[in-house]
């Protein structure tokens, strides 16, 4: 009640204030005579031009559906229907609360409405006006596609003039959102390459800078549109020769970057080789210059998360890069903002130098992790950088969101070299941020977290110790329960290389943590990366013959029934050789084996894959059937008759004569425990 | 501090036997063994070597003074020269040339440090190059060999590894180091060897330095292929930037609260020309429309255009006429001048176009030319005019004021006469006569006579920009082409309206050839020619009396008279003279001389500040000022 009753009063009060500065205006829009109303917008117009205020006032004063209502009446003059839309304009040129008012009074249907009349200044008038709006964040881009006629109908309009062209692409541009292909798909269709490439060599800079950055919207990770855009003639050279042109070093820098991401854009979606010279030579160099400190914060950033974009699944293109103008360590730089002499000199500068520090470090972060993603020298390059390790230890405990998945990135893409993973990852203790990064982080911060942490469990790392200890199976087993297939994958991976050449303690903990019911849940997860490590998981719980025993004395009927099932369902060889292989250890426990020998239906499924096609599947059932007869065991006597009885041996023996070597050894020696 | 280092381009190779060679396609280096089967075999690899003499490697040469134009346009050669080959004698003696010195051999034994071997370029780097750039490739690399590629200064030791000694520079391929005048080196790039492309990039801007490997660049340095075939590393594309660079920066100058001053000499500027030039009804046009004063009144300004239409048109005794009439004494007080005058108006009495040949003569319509390549020949004033008075040692000029040039400094100081010779170091001409004048422009016009009609066109203007230049550098004034570029976009047809007779008939370059007779074929008006030549030899023997001998004069005479002596005097060895631009120093002349006795600048203030831009950009050269190289006057004019 209070607090309806204050809100009130305040637009009350509000109100009077606008009444007395703004109310003659609106009232001379109902004028009856329509000389005095194009008067009165005139005047209006001329007094909300860079005057917020004014602009509110007259939002709230309704001014707005009356100036539609003035531009969508066939009865009014041209002139004022142009004028109405200039305002129109003008006030969406103001606050974002502005552009809401204009869209919830329908605005944009009116405008596209506007654009079907002959007149070319007042459709410029309306594309304008249209432009402002569709270029503010908290437009509903949709609102461009609900009528179908609208996009060809813009299409149409490209050809009017230069102010049609620079407004239509700048709309185009804007309205072509990442994660929406469809988007640009409506515009493909329309033709929106023929329509846009003759724009790139317009006589208007803003012409060409914004059909440019249409293609760059249009081509990114669109494979279509990009296989399209190579094969592109203006004005009879080639698309991307005209892009080559726009990055040479005198264009000026937006122009440079623009034409360097839409190169970019093409070599990714697969419409231009690696090494191809305008990558190489021209796209590439272009990019790396884009990062050094000369330039803009912005335009830095832009060019680093483009140039690791560019490079990330081109190995060559990151030992270039990484060569290039010492861009390891320029990117040092981007780590010192805002720098000390900003905080003291200029507080202007402070302020632009704090809003751009966490886009200038998630950028590094991006585009170290690109460049050393394959490459071990560029990996020791990069650890070897000033304080490299410390910056990424505390970049994955920074309050931004980017800057801690950029970092975790980063770190993970150095996790995959040995070298670093004995020395740097150990003496930083790296383990400790990502382990606190780790509890209820985002997915997508926790799929790259958890595959880092996947590579610090390797047997060899040293840090393997310090973060069993921190109690990471509870999380790893959780995260096998996650709806990600990329979660479970990772936290099974995690298990896997946990439980390789493990202590005793240490695998009873994963059997208990995970649960027997979640880890056969596991083996028919529907993604096979998930079974494939879950197998490599019980393969390395079931590796030395205590182990083996002692798990399968536990667990022995559940563990025959899901091999049971995996090897008479459809699955990948890889899997079954895995299965295969999960059996063959068995066959090597002490007591364990007798869950084997006991199965005649298992002994047959082995006989079976010993007469298989592939080869690996015969060597892995033959590995089986030679633990199963081995001598020096205790029963080996009767377990070597009965399998001699299920004709065995003569499979053996056959085998002994196959043509892989690996193969026939194997076959050799499991027909010399017959002979001992 | 590396701006007096960066001087020389050194290719340093120690190794253990091994050679070097340069290829001659691209300046490639290349190691290895030095036993001699291998190296006959390596010989045969390093294909594309052409012997001297051979047409394709004439044509090669060509190509490489092409593209050296190209990047490096601001150089003057004959100043300093650009580095084309390996010196044979600025070598250590384990290094072998060959191949027109672009290939390098290393015969040492390569067992230590003290077996190195370097080499160094022909010539230091000029300064006017603002960016210089040079790649090697290394066909092969050799056993152990070491390879360094760098910079170092005349004198410094070539039995060293570069970098090492102070001024000097270095990449090294073993290590991927850079060395800046030290024994130690600093992590740099990647090492390089065979097959790999290694370039180095000399900004002389910024006094930086870097290298590239295979067409990308290795980073800069701070402080610290003579082309060819085209470079790996796209050099122009860098250029570019730095010329954008630099003229943003002009562009961009800082006027702060000086607008309206600097509006107000800028309108100034153009008013004047408009006024020098006597383009009356635009020069009044243009100050209504600036709503500025112009000085000299108008009466005046018409008086002074209707004597140079005259003079353009040909019509020389009638300008002569007309000067003394309107302007009385003042061709008595400019002996020289009025001789000059009477000189060019026996020229055009052969030409027939003088009125007093003239008017005997029953031209036909297709017969006769005085004025072929109309348009275009008066915007050559500016130039002309630059170059007449640019020496004279009672006006500010350029050369006076700005740059004391030796050449500038010596005529200013020798310039008693009424004309100091500024030229005569590009004319044959060394004295001080007026006639020296004369010859500096028809030097200037010699570069452009293959297109006599065609002045102004930008074809004629680049192609004559060259030998243009060569003689501004001499003359230390205002580039001729770079005024005519100016001009050219005037149109000048209002100067000669009032001479229909002349112009109207609109002969083509064959009618002018063939068409012409002496003095338009008129008996009576050949007459009247010999006895205007008869007098003319008397006014000379007469100021031979009075101002004593003078060579110049005796020159233009004979030469004029010479042109008697061919039945074609168009198509003779002196018939140059009878080429309607020829009378345009004339023109200019005699205009600077009716302002000068008016109390007027006798050059206007644009082309003045001109001169001093160009004299400006060279001093910038001559101290060793990168960033002259992209800012040259020319750039500006369109």
């Amino acid at each position: 009640g209070i607090c309806n009753g204050e809100t009130v009063s305040v637009i009350i009060v509000l109100m009077q204030e606008v009444t007395a500065t703004s109310r003659h205006y609106v009232d001379r829009l109902f004028d009856p005579d329509p000389q005095k109303v194009l008067q009165g917008v005139i005047d209006m117009k001329n007094a909300v031009i860079g005057n917020n205020k004014q602009k509110a006032n007259l939002i709230v004063l309704g001014a707005v559906p009356r100036l539609l209502y003035l531009l969508q009446q066939s009865s009014s003059s041209l002139e004022l229907r142009t004028e109405c839309s200039v305002v129109l304009g003008s006030l969406a040129m103001g606050t974002e609360n502005n552009i809401k008012s204009l869209v919830d009074c329908h605005i944009i249907p009116a405008l596209l409405q506007g654009l079907l009349c002959p007149d070319l200044i007042f459709i410029e008038a309306c594309l304008r006006c249209l432009r402002t709006v569709f270029i503010s964040p908290v437009t509903p881009v949709q609102l461009l596609y609900t009528d179908s006629t609208v996009i060809p109908h813009l299409m149409s309009l490209l050809s009017r003039s230069q102010r049609t062209q620079e407004y239509i692409t700048q709309i185009f541009s804007h309205c072509c959102k990442v994660f929406t292909p469809e988007h640009q798909t409506v515009l493909f269709n329309h033709g929106a390459i023929q329509n846009i490439a003759p724009l790139l060599i317009s006589p208007s800079y803003k012409v060409r800078m914004q059909a440019l950055k249409c293609f760059s919207v249009l081509a990114y990770e669109n494979t279509q549109v990009s296989m399209t855009l190579v094969n592109v003639l203006v004005d009879g050279e080639l698309l991307s020769q005209v892009f080559v042109r726009m990055m040479q070093r005198d264009q000026p820098i937006e122009m440079q970057l623009t034409a360097a991401k839409c190169l970019t854009y093409m070599c990714r979606a697969g419409a231009i080789r690696t090494d191809d010279s305008c990558v190489v030579l021209k796209t590439l160099p272009c990019l790396v210059r884009m990062c050094s400190k000369e330039h803009l914060l912005e335009e830095r950033v832009e060019g680093a998360e483009t140039l690791a974009y560019l490079m990330e699944p081109d190995v060559e293109l990151q030992r270039i890069a990484s060569t290039t103008d010492h861009l390891v360590a320029m990117l040092a730089d981007y780590f010192k903002y805002p720098s000390s002499v900003s905080a003291i000199t200029d507080i202007k500068r402070l302020d632009h130098d704090l809003k751009h520090a966490h886009e200038l470090r998630q950028a590094a972060f991006k585009l170290y992790a690109s460049l050393g993603s394959n490459d071990e020298d560029i990996r020791k390059k990069i650890t070897e950088t000033e304080n490299m390790m410390d910056r990424i230890v505390s970049g994955l405990s920074e309050s931004s969101i980017k800057v801690r998945l950029a970092a975790v990135r980063c770190l993970h893409s150095l996790s995959r070299s040995v070298q670093q993973l004995r020395t740097s990852f150990h003496d930083h203790a790296v383990w400790k941020p990502l382990m606190k990064l780790l509890q209820n982080a985002p997915d997508e911060v926790l799929v790259m977290a958890s595959s880092t942490l996947c590579n610090l469990l390797l047997e060899f790392s040293p840090s393997k110790e310090p973060i069993l200890e921190s109690g990471v199976i509870e999380l790893l087993c959780s995260l096998t329960q996650s709806d990600s297939p990329a979660l479970r994958v990772n936290g099974i991976w995690a298990l896997m290389n946990m439980a390789f050449q493990a202590d005793q303690k240490v695998k009873g903990e994963i059997v208990r943590c995970l649960g027997t019911e979640q880890l056969f849940r596991l083996l028919s997860d529907p993604d096979t990366n998930v079974l494939m490590k879950t197998l490599g998981l019980l393969r390395n719980l079931l590796s030395t013959r205590p182990h083996i025993d002692q798990i399968m004395s536990s667990h022995g009927k559940q563990i025959m029934q899901a091999v049971t099932l995996i090897l008479e369902a459809e699955h990948s060889i890889e899997v079954k050789e895995q299965t295969l292989c999960i059996l063959a250890n068995i066959a090597d426990g002490n007591t364990a084996k007798e869950l084997i020998m006991t199965n005649d239906d298992m002994l047959q499924k082995i006989k079976y894959y010993m007469g298989h096609s592939n080869v690996k599947l015969q060597l892995a059932a033959t590995f089986c059937i030679s633990n199963l007869i081995w001598n020096e065991e205790d029963g080996s006597q009767e377990r070597q008759d009965k399998l001699r009885e299920m004709g065995f041996v003569d499979i053996l023996h056959k085998l002994t004569q196959a043509s892989d070597p690996n193969l026939s050894d194997r076959a050799k020696t499991a027909m010399q425990q017959y002979l001992a | 501090c590396a701006k007096e280092l960066l001087q020389y381009i050194l290719l340093l190779i120690r190794g253990c036997h091994t050679t070097a060679i340069f290829s001659p396609q691209s300046l490639s280096l290349s190691a290895y063994s030095s036993n001699t089967k291998q190296r006959a075999k390596m010989a045969e690899l390093g294909a594309g070597s052409l012997p001297l003499g051979d047409p394709a490697f004439n044509y090669q040469e060509h190509e490489l003074n092409e593209r050296l134009k190209r990047l490096y346009p601001a150089v003057n050669e004959e100043e300093t020269p650009l580095p084309r080959s390996w010196s044979p004698k600025d070598k250590y003696s384990y290094i072998g040339l060959s191949q027109n010195n672009l290939r390098v051999h290393y015969k040492g034994h390569g067992k230590n440090h003290k077996d190195a071997a370097s080499v160094r370029a022909t010539h230091p780097i000029p300064a006017a190059c603002g960016i210089y750039y040079f790649e090697v490739k290394i066909v092969s690399k050799g056993r152990d060999g070491y390879m360094g590629i760098g910079l170092s200064a005349q004198g410094v030791n070539m039995n060293r590894l570069p970098g090492w000694d102070k001024h000097s520079y270095g990449y090294h391929g073993d290590d991927g180091h850079s060395f800046c005048s030290s024994g130690t080196g600093q992590p740099y790039g990647p090492t390089f060897t065979t097959g790999d492309v290694i370039g180095c990039c000399v900004n002389l801007i910024n006094n930086t330095c870097f290298y590239t490997k295979n067409g990308i660049s290795l980073g800069e340095i701070v402080d610290a292929n003579f082309g060819q075939q085209p470079f790996v590393f796209d050099i122009e594309d860098y250029m570019s930037e730095w010329r954008a660079k630099i003229h943003g920066m002009i562009a961009r100058f800082p006027i702060g609260e000086r607008l309206g001053e600097w509006q107000a000499v800028l309108q100034n500027m153009v008013s004047s020309y408009l006024v020098h030039h006597g383009y009356c009804a635009t020069a009044t046009a243009f100050a209504r429309a600036t709503e500025t004063m112009i000085q000299e009144d108008q009466t005046s300004i018409k008086n002074r255009q209707r004597i140079q239409k005259l003079v353009l048109a040909g019509r020389v005794g009638e300008a002569i006429e007309a000067t003394q009439q309107l302007y009385p004494g003042l061709l008595d007080h400019n002996p020289n001048l009025l001789f000059m005058l009477k000189c060019r108006q026996f020229v055009e009495m052969v030409n027939g176009t003088d009125s007093e040949v003239c008017c005997l003569t029953i031209r036909s319509p297709k017969s006769q030319d005085s004025y072929p390549g109309s348009p275009s020949l008066s915007p050559r004033h500016g130039a002309s005019n630059t170059h007449l008075h640019t020496g004279g040692a009672d006006s500010p000029t350029c050369s006076n004021g700005v740059t004391p040039t030796n050449k500038s400094k010596s005529h200013s100081g020798a310039g008693s006469g009424k004309y100091p010779s500024v030229s005569s170091s590009a004319s044959s001409s060394t004295s001080s006569s007026p006639s020296s004048v004369n010859y500096s422009e028809s030097n200037s016009s010699d570069s452009t006579k293959s297109q006599p009609h065609s002045a102004n066109s930008n074809q004629e203007t680049s192609d004559s920009e060259m030998e243009i230049e060569a003689e501004h550098y001499t003359n230390g004034v205002v580039e001729g082409s770079s005024a005519r570029i100016m001009n050219g976009t005037y149109k000048h047809e209002e100067i000669l309206q009032p001479d229909d007779n002349s112009i109207g008939n609109g002969v083509t370059d064959d009618g002018c050839s063939n068409g012409r007779q002496l003095c338009g074929g008129n008996q009576a008006a050949t007459e009247r020619m010999i006895q205007f030549g008869r007098e003319l030899q008397a006014l000379n023997e007469q100021l031979c009396r009075e101002y004593g001998k003078n060579a110049t004069h005796k020159k233009m005479l004979q030469d004029a008279f010479s042109l008697l002596a061919y039945s074609d005097p168009w198509n003779c060895p002196v018939g140059q003279q009878l080429d309607p631009t020829q009378r345009e120093s004339l023109c200019s002349a005699l205009n600077s001389a009716i302002l000068e006795s008016q109390n007027l600048p006798k050059q206007p203030p644009l082309m003045l500040a001109l001169g001093q831009a160009t004299e400006c950009v060279q001093l910038m050269a001559r101290v060793r000022s990168g960033s002259c190289s992209f800012a040259r006057v020319d750039n500006f004019l369109h």
